[in-house]
């Protein structure tokens, strides 16, 4: 078994929250006192004593009062297939940044279209965010399909024009689905009214969509966390480096380098709870040992010596803008790349990006909330990286204000 | 290809033990909350994971409501010395001693708000920069939208209007003076994943997890241990059944079932077959309100 983590965007009413109420209530994920608690809110909103589903994932009073989803929430449901990590997102433009938060980490998106409206602005921005982050895999739900009589042609159509966003975001992976949250067509179990469609269910699709494949096992990329020290009699000279395996497999006696120092080393063992691996691969959380006596500290890169990633303190990026405070060109932020945090300065502006037609725009306006801009940073010390493109766990950082201690971009290097 | 994957229960171990890593390495005085319940047992496991074979290189610490089991006490004190962890356990009747607080009344007068109040005292006394909890995003909605990395202001509140956008697995752990951040390595794990790790990791429980007699009272529908902590009513009857636990909370908060699941096959069995969620089930201090859990945590909560 294992886990598959996605997200879910909309514009508001698409039936975000319903689509997720109705994945947990099918796949039975919703316990009895839980639906009870379901009912009772149910009640409360409305009185033609239906379930409204939505209600499950709306976790802050402020969220159920005005029927809206202002934070990322997480839900976890799992089949005898899979275990599901599903990032609810809000819909609206100004919570954008809580998309973003909550795309980061999904391998697969799900954008829901109401049957009735097609694509929107909103299915083009999403779209874009999923493009900017590589999102591997692009479900496009057409949901709300009961409303248009279960039309093959109003499905048809709405392939054909989002097919055109796909092309032009470069997204590969999309499949489509027509279904009805609210009424549960094609979710879990296969819809009734719509023998046209010959594709499998939703759930089906999720369980069987392939994510080993999205591991990189070739390029060996490794940052230390944190260097264990015990010095204690026993382990007087130990000195492990703890961290995560970004990408590659490492082994005994691999010849690798260490940047950005580039002293070069031989890896005499690999360990997890003290016990020695016969190798290691992404995204495992180990110890890694060293043949030489080197001074190594949090942030610095274990890599092949071959592969060499890019190694610059000029760095060309693309910055989401997650701040209320708009980029304030000229002022330090941090720069902090996983484990390895440096000073930087954004320096150049060069364009903005417009987040609804991926069009160039050129920078006369302050960079505001939400806003994504190609810009060119210099840090105070080299940055060890490869493009986003290339890697998304050694492609990406975020811009922390120095002042307010807020994460106020996310960075992707190109 | 097939020989470079994670099982699930890998893949969410290597994120914890990320985590914890990250809290060890970005804060000068983190601290692990230990309640003595599997939540936070699992914790203190990945925390030996993660450093070892070095020691976990931050305080256990325990804030006792006086009104705990037993069982969970001694197994407290045991796992502190088997991983040679500093214990540290503050009480929360000096709290309520020293700060002339109203001990809450009734029949099952729970100090679980009072906690609080201990907690913050306690992070103030080490200057504690960040506190390592064993909360979960599937046992609650309030905590279904809180970060791994919590920013508590210094009066210990969540804002959750206010979270930091958390992005990819890059942790921001940069505080002022004063705030602290809660960190959540469990987040994406759900009760039965825990309970699956547990067995697969072979990790020691207390004994109260398991079937065992015990004397309780039946009050609306769930099983609460007789104790000195709750009050007895004439209508009240002792009964003596066999019940485990499902979480080990209060003794006065915390709700027994019904079960002969002696080992953890069959308890994982059971809770597999279950139809209640485990606060639902175990927990009598949820119910007061649907937004209980948020209104605790924006006051300083875990």
């Amino acid at each position: 078994m294992n886990i598959l983590r996605f997200i879910t965007a909309g514009s508001v009413d698409d039936g975000k929250s319903t689509l997720i109420g109705r994945l947990l209530y099918d796949s039975k994920s919703i316990l009895a006192d839980q639906l009870e608690q379901l009912e009772k809110s149910s009640a409360k909103k409305n009185d033609k004593g239906e379930i409204d589903l939505a209600l499950l994932t709306d976790g802050l009073r402020a969220e159920r009062e005005q029927g809206i989803t202002i934070d990322v929430a997480y839900r976890y449901f799992t089949t005898p297939v899979r275990k599901f990590i599903i990032a609810d997102a809000p819909g609206h433009v100004q919570y954008t940044r809580n998309m973003i938060t909550g795309a980061s980490n999904a391998e697969l998106i799900i954008i829901l279209i109401d049957a009735r409206q097609g694509v929107v602005e909103q299915t083009r921005r999403h779209s874009i965010i999923a493009s900017l982050l590589k999102i591997p895999h692009v479900v496009v739900a057409i949901n709300k399909m009961d409303l248009v009589d279960f039309s093959q042609d109003v499905f048809n159509n709405i392939i054909i024009d989002y097919s055109k966003v796909a092309a032009q975001l470069g997204l590969k992976d999309v499949k489509f689905f027509p279904i009805s949250a609210l009424q549960g067509d094609n979710i879990v179990e296969r819809s009734e009214h719509m023998s046209w469609y010959e594709g499998p269910t939703l759930l089906q699709f999720l369980e069987e969509v392939p994510v080993e494949n999205d591991i990189n096992l070739n390029d060996q990329r490794f940052q230390v966390q944190y260097v264990i020290r015990p010095q204690t009699e026993d382990l007087h000279d130990y000195r492990g480096y703890a961290g995560k395996v970004q990408s590659g497999i490492f082994k005994k006696g691999d010849k690798i380098k260490i940047l950005p120092a580039g002293i070069e080393s031989t890896i005499e063992s690999v360990e997890i709870g003290g016990k020695e691996l016969s190798e290691a691969f992404a995204p495992q959380s180990v110890v890694i040992r060293l043949t030489d006596d080197i001074d190594i500290s949090r942030g610095d890169a274990i890599v092949g010596r071959d592969q060499g990633p890019e190694l610059k303190s000029e760095l060309d990026v693309v910055l989401c803008w997650l701040d209320e405070k708009p980029l304030q060109p000229g002022n330090k932020y941090y720069l902090q790349h996983n484990a390895r945090t440096v000073r930087t300065v954004v320096r150049n502006l060069e364009h903005k990006i417009d987040v609804n037609t991926l069009q160039p725009l050129e920078v006369s306006t302050p960079v505001t909330l939400n806003e994504v801009v190609r810009a060119k940073l210099k840090t105070a010390a080299p940055v060890v990286y490869d493009s986003y493109e290339n890697s998304q766990t050694n492609g990406a950082a975020i811009l922390i204000d120095e002042t307010s201690n807020s994460t106020v971009a996310a960075v992707l290097f190109q | 290809m097939s020989e470079y994957k994670l099982d699930y229960l890998q893949e969410l171990e290597a994120e914890s033990i990320y985590i914890m890593r990250e809290v060890a390495a970005q804060f000068e005085k983190p601290a692990l909350l230990f309640s003595g319940g599997k939540d936070s047992i699992t914790l203190v496991h990945l925390a030996k994971k993660a450093f070892a074979p070095g020691r976990i290189p931050f305080p256990l610490v325990h804030i006792d409501t006086g009104h705990n089991f037993p069982e969970a006490l001694e197994f407290r004190d045991q796992l502190a010395k088997e991983v040679a962890a500093t214990l540290i356990v503050r009480n929360v009747e000096d709290t309520i001693r020293e700060r002339k607080l109203t001990e809450p009344k009734g029949k099952f007068a729970s100090r679980n708000w009072l906690q609080t109040y201990t907690l913050l005292d306690t992070i103030e006394e080490f200057s504690f920069d960040a506190c390592i909890g064993g909360a979960r995003r599937d046992e609650e909605k309030a905590r279904a939208k809180e970060r791994i990395f919590s920013v508590r202001d210094e009066f210990g509140q969540w804002n959750p209007k206010l979270q930091r956008p958390e992005l990819w697995n890059i942790f921001n752990g940069r505080i002022h003076k004063g705030e602290n951040v809660r960190v959540f390595p469990i987040s994406n794990w759900t009760e039965l994943d825990v309970w699956n790790y547990i067995r697969e990791e072979q990790i020691d429980l207390p004994s109260i997890y398991f079937s065992h007699e015990r004397d309780l009272i039946e009050h609306e529908g769930q099983l609460i241990a007789s104790s000195s902590f709750i009050r007895l009513d004439p209508e009240d009857v002792v009964i003596r059944e066999k019940v485990r636990y499902r979480t080990v909370g209060d003794m006065t908060c915390t709700a027994a079932v019904r079960s002969t699941a002696d080992n953890i096959n069959d308890v994982i069995n059971e809770i597999k077959a279950t139809r209640i969620s485990e606060r639902g089930e175990t927990r009598i201090d949820d119910k007061v309100t649907e937004a209980a859990m948020e209104d605790r945590k924006k006051n300083g909560y875990f």
